[in-house]
């Protein structure tokens, strides 16, 4: 056998000539290894993302090979770096310009909380304006730690049911964020 | 054309403007003078063009806030620089808390434009006769002046940094 690795099937049924499972699980296995990063990279964080992207990390081993700079497409908002007030409208913007699903990683201190610019020009955490799925410590995170966070993520859209968009808990919480 | 001193360059202030130039101190080698809100527009077009000094560059046009200053809270502070003589000059004018008003350098530098509405943003200095007085770098809806020392520092939405997580 080669050592190479291949995505194990979903959990379902089987039988000889037949493999049954949910829709779910399919979809959600399809999505998860075929994520689109849109990176929203403002700072060092940003850096860190360029050595994950590149052939010693390879960020496309997990099926993002396509990094779009474009919300068209686009299922995952990663957001790398310090965000300013002024920023965050412009950061709102582009959430909003993306298609369901998707989902939204804050990567690193200054995203996820503001970090050390605890100051009254820095948004202290996109949380305050956008729903967030995973955070990813550290000042500024390894490259590892990004590549953790977005196999969490993959978790998530693995584990995702398809109408979680439609349920009523998913609505309340956009609609604390004023959209919808 | 000779390099002038600071002495020379205080000398002819002095003869221009007497009483109005006070303060005098030179910290590092840069003369700086304290003026009157009056005085200033009038020093800075003499200083631009008397035909020896030349200071015919505004390098900054910033403040500081002296809360402790009786009557003197808060500095609008100009530095100018002559190319042709490589000098420099720095010229503060002291106002009041309850009145920060002074009058636009943009009649003398267009450049002073954007500085003076820096200054407004953070220190709220409102320069008189500007024709566009508004914030440029913090975000519009900001209803403070960040670079006073009345205003607190951290953001006020933050919470995770309260004492009872320290057991404080």
């Amino acid at each position: 056998m080669s050592d190479i690795q291949i995505v194990d099937a979903p959990p379902g049924v089987e039988g000889a000539g037949f493999f049954a499972t949910s829709l779910d699980k399919a979809v959600g296995l399809a999505r998860s290894y075929s994520l689109w990063p849109l990176p929203f990279a403002t700072s060092c964080c940003g850096i860190e993302f360029m050595a994950t992207m590149a052939s010693h990390y390879d960020l496309s081993r997990f099926g993002a090979e396509r990094l779009s700079f474009s919300p068209r497409q686009a299922d995952l908002l990663m957001v790398m770096g310090t965000i300013s007030k002024k920023m965050a409208p412009v950061l709102r913007q582009v959430y909003l310009q993306m298609a369901e699903p998707r989902w939204v990683m804050a990567v690193g201190a200054c995203a996820s909380s503001g970090g050390i610019f605890d100051t009254y020009s820095v948004l202290q955490g996109i949380d305050e304006v956008i729903p967030v799925d995973v955070y990813v410590p550290g000042c500024p995170p390894r490259p590892e730690a990004i590549i953790d966070g977005f196999i969490n993520i993959q978790k998530l859209v693995q584990t995702e049911s398809l109408r979680r968009r439609d349920s009523p808990e998913y609505q309340k919480l956009l609609s604390q964020y004023g959209i919808l | 054309m000779g390099k002038i001193t600071n002495e020379e360059l205080l000398q002819k202030l002095k003869l221009q403007f007497g009483e109005n130039v006070s303060n005098v101190t030179e910290s590092y080698g840069l003369l700086t003078v304290d003026t009157t809100r009056e005085q200033i527009i009038d020093l800075l077009n003499w200083l631009y063009n008397e035909p020896v000094l030349q200071f015919t560059y505004l390098t900054d046009i910033t403040a500081v806030h002296y809360p402790e200053l009786q009557g003197k809270e808060m500095a609008v502070v100009y530095h100018v620089h002559s190319l042709v003589n490589n000098i420099r000059i720095r010229v503060k004018v002291f106002l009041a808390e309850g009145d920060i008003n002074i009058p636009t350098a943009t009649t003398i530098w267009n450049g002073a434009n954007w500085m003076e509405r820096e200054t407004y943003d953070f220190f709220g200095v409102n320069f008189t006769g500007h024709a566009d007085l508004r914030r440029i770098l913090n975000v519009d809806d900001m209803t403070v002046f960040p670079m006073r020392k009345e205003f607190p520092l951290e953001d006020p939405n933050r919470v995770d940094k309260k004492d009872y997580f320290f057991g404080r």
